[in-house]
């Protein structure tokens, strides 16, 4: 009876110290581009995850990376991997549109959040069951067009030529671009496409000239938009020069040197976090990421992409502790509640911006979300 | 579309043109040699361009390791062969040719800067470094199976391309690089205005040409290549090496490839995988060569060229279809044209 009794306590202790070791840790799914086309996007990305707190709340996060080349299908492949062999409570990725869209399917079947880094509205809109579960962290290409456009505008821009990436990218941009350039009354008198590995745009840009434009947008991203800039500029084009987002990088103004000064292109506020005004909240937030991401990689390094991943730690750092309230990690109910913490996400500052989620708009953010800059003397220069 | 237009895309087409030429006689020459296709010729001209824009960087470029890690696996083989074959006295040439050397290439760049260097002496050093990588890779990878069928020397070539691209990544990054222009010489021809960086790549391409013409014709190893060519087994009875042949066809495509990378830097940015597209458009002449005919590929490249410099003119989006499909009607007509040989 007493040894049935020591027994009977000792299995009750276990049990207690059991549960309590096996309360569950965090694990965060990540697959993102860190080779392939997209690669000078995903490696910030790549780099910025490995700075992410590793505890929230008390509670021990496990971020599992996973590399899928900028490939449609891998990314779809990573997806199913982390969601069914290593139970992830919640997928952060990809990098680029095509593969985020691609993944929705996979995620809403395995009813799981997940946080995009690329910038595609069709990712988030329009809101359906399925993308219920999807959230992004970049700006939309409308609201970036719609700053170009406004610029334009205030500089009298009457007549504009596009010369853009032949694939999605390029695509993605001159659809929003066009519409709403041609809304606001400014004509469009050229539309080229180029390929990111091509030698020379000569053909395209023969064409723009032909058409003389008061101003040229570039839609590409990274290093490989420089080069219809360089071309315009030694076969004299002298109008004003506009780049995408996409370009934000270092490497981008090492390339194109001092052909692109004067070039204006929209851009988070993190590209000129120094240079934000100290009543402006996101001024903090961004800084304190520069920091981090420059401490570990070297000065001058710290790119806008990175910070699309900083974002999404953000808004799970703050929905975390609520879905932990509801329901245990490892669990349907706590990937629920997750969800539905991160859509009442109000008021929390990341690093490119403000942002409000509303069952409708899994973005949220505002005007504050992006500024213009100016290329001045082979840096990023807030124009105000 | 005005004169001047139509000339400045000429000489675009031309510039191209010749890059894309210079590809296709080194793609013909391996294959007609060797029977590999040569999927990472490409990948040699994003190699000597970005490798001489780590040179002026004043970074060490990452094809030093390379060159190391595979001198250093040949050397493990060769002396493995030498000490089973108890061939001791081979073992010093062995280590000197395939350690020493490129040991010597990275201690000279570690102790002078390279990019204080005049760029003559930055081109020559980026060639020395990239151009024994071809060979190198001959000896690891094909040199093995040099008897195997085309098929499986084509998988192998995609391995190896696939290879390189990833290591390219590691080396150079993600980003690409542009080197500063060897002359800002520019000539006024009529209306247009002809870049003094065009007239070098068309005036080198030319000379390369020329100078492998008198290679193949005039030399006693440019005859072994064509013998070689013609009948492997014919050659090896008359005492010509089929290794020899091999690591010569593969160095000479190794050179035209870097140099090729050289040339082309300062007209354009170059990425880590730009080289497969460039290298992609040499083949296409290649095949309008049917992989055999010299003077005939290198038009067919020109022509690639020309076409490529007009549709990016006409029709932007479509210029990648345009050029590849090409290659449709040129396969139609060789095929209706020659009887096929199926290989034993």
């Amino acid at each position: 009876m007493r040894v049935k009794l020591l027994q009977a306590s000792l299995l009750a202790v276990l049990g207690i110290v059991l549960a309590a070791g096996a309360r569950a840790e965090i694990n965060v799914g990540v697959t993102l581009s860190a080779t392939g086309p997209a690669a000078s996007l995903g490696i910030p990305e790549k780099n910025t995850i490995a700075l992410l707190p590793t505890t929230i709340a008390g509670q021990k996060l496990n971020y599992i990376v996973l590399d899928d080349a900028s490939d449609t299908t891998t990314a779809v492949k990573n997806t199913r991997k982390l969601l069914a062999e290593n139970r992830v409570d919640v997928v952060i990725g990809s990098t680029t549109t095509p593969n985020s869209l691609a993944m929705i399917d996979v995620v809403a079947e395995g009813e799981t959040p997940m946080i995009s880094m690329a910038a595609g509205a069709r990712i988030i809109d329009p809101m359906d069951g399925k993308r219920a579960w999807v959230f992004k962290t970049p700006q939309n290409d409308a609201q970036m067009a719609t700053a170009i456009v406004q610029h334009m505008l205030d500089n009298k821009v009457r007549t504009v030529a596009y010369i853009g990436f032949a694939d999605a990218y390029g695509e993605g941009w001159w659809n929003e671009f066009s519409k709403i350039a041609e809304a606001r009354r400014i004509q469009i008198v050229g539309n080229e496409r180029f390929n990111r590995a091509d030698t020379s745009v000569t053909g395209q840009v023969l064409k723009i000239l032909a058409a003389k434009p008061g101003a040229v947008l570039v839609g590409g991203a990274g290093t490989p938009a420089a080069l219809p800039q360089k071309s315009l500029k030694e076969k004299g084009y002298k109008g004003l020069m506009y780049q995408t987002h996409g370009v934000a990088n270092a490497d981008f103004l090492r390339v194109c040197g001092k052909d692109c000064e004067g070039t204006f292109l929209p851009a988070g506020p993190v590209l000129v976090a120094a240079q934000l005004p100290d009543s402006n909240p996101i001024k903090k937030v961004a800084l304190d990421y520069v920091a981090k991401y420059e401490a570990m990689h070297g000065k001058g390094t710290a790119s806008t992409f990175g910070a699309h991943a900083w974002d999404a730690s953000l808004l799970l750092a703050n929905a975390v502790p609520q879905a932990l309230k509801k329901a245990q990690p490892g669990t349907p109910g706590f990937r629920q509640a997750l969800r539905q913490a991160l859509e009442r996400t109000t008021n929390l500052t990341g690093a490119h911006g403000v942002f409000n989620m509303s069952p409708q708009d899994h973005l949220g953010f505002d005007q504050r979300a992006r500024v213009m800059v100016r290329v001045d003397n082979g840096t990023w220069k807030l124009v105000e | 579309m005005d004169l001047q237009i139509a000339l400045l895309l000429g000489q675009d087409g031309v510039t191209n043109g010749a890059i894309y030429a210079l590809l296709a006689l080194a793609l013909v020459l391996v294959f007609a040699v060797t029977r590999v296709i040569f999927i990472p010729q490409g990948e040699f001209v994003a190699f000597g361009a970005l490798t001489l824009a780590s040179l002026q960087a004043g970074r060490l470029p990452g094809t030093v390791w390379l060159l190391l890690a595979m001198g250093t696996a040949i050397a493990l083989i060769e002396g493995a062969t030498a000490v089973r074959a108890r061939r001791f006295r081979r073992l010093p040439l062995i280590l000197l040719l395939n350690c020493g050397a490129p040991l010597l290439l990275a201690a000279s760049l570690l102790a002078v800067s390279p990019a204080g260097l005049p760029l003559p002496v930055q081109v020559l050093l980026t060639l020395m470094l990239v151009v024994p990588l071809a060979p190198m890779l001959y000896r690891l990878a094909y040199q093995p199976i040099a008897e195997a069928s085309v098929l499986a020397l084509l998988i192998v070539s995609v391995a190896v391309h696939v290879t390189l691209t990833g290591l390219g990544l590691v080396f150079f990054g993600a980003e690409g690089s542009r080197t500063p222009a060897f002359t800002d010489a520019s000539f006024a021809l009529g209306d247009a205005v002809l870049q003094g960086q065009t007239v070098l790549v068309i005036v080198a391409s030319i000379l390369l040409i020329v100078a492998l013409y008198f290679f193949f014709e005039r030399t006693l190893y440019g005859k072994a290549l064509r013998a070689t060519a013609m009948n492997r087994t014919g050659a090896r009875l008359m005492g010509i090496s089929g290794d020899l042949a091999g690591l010569l066809s593969f160095t000479l495509a190794g050179a035209i490839g870097a140099f090729s990378g050289v040339l082309i830097s300062p007209i354009t940015t170059i990425y880590y995988d730009s080289g497969f597209l460039i290298g992609l458009k040499g083949f296409v002449g290649a095949i309008i060569g049917g992989l055999a005919s010299y003077p005939l590929a290198a038009a067919g490249a020109v022509l690639v060229g020309f076409l490529e410099a007009y549709s990016s003119f006409w029709a932007s989006a479509f210029k990648e279809v345009i050029v590849f499909t090409l290659i449709i009607p040129v396969l139609l007509w060789r095929s209706l044209k020659t009887r096929h040989v199926e290989e034993a």
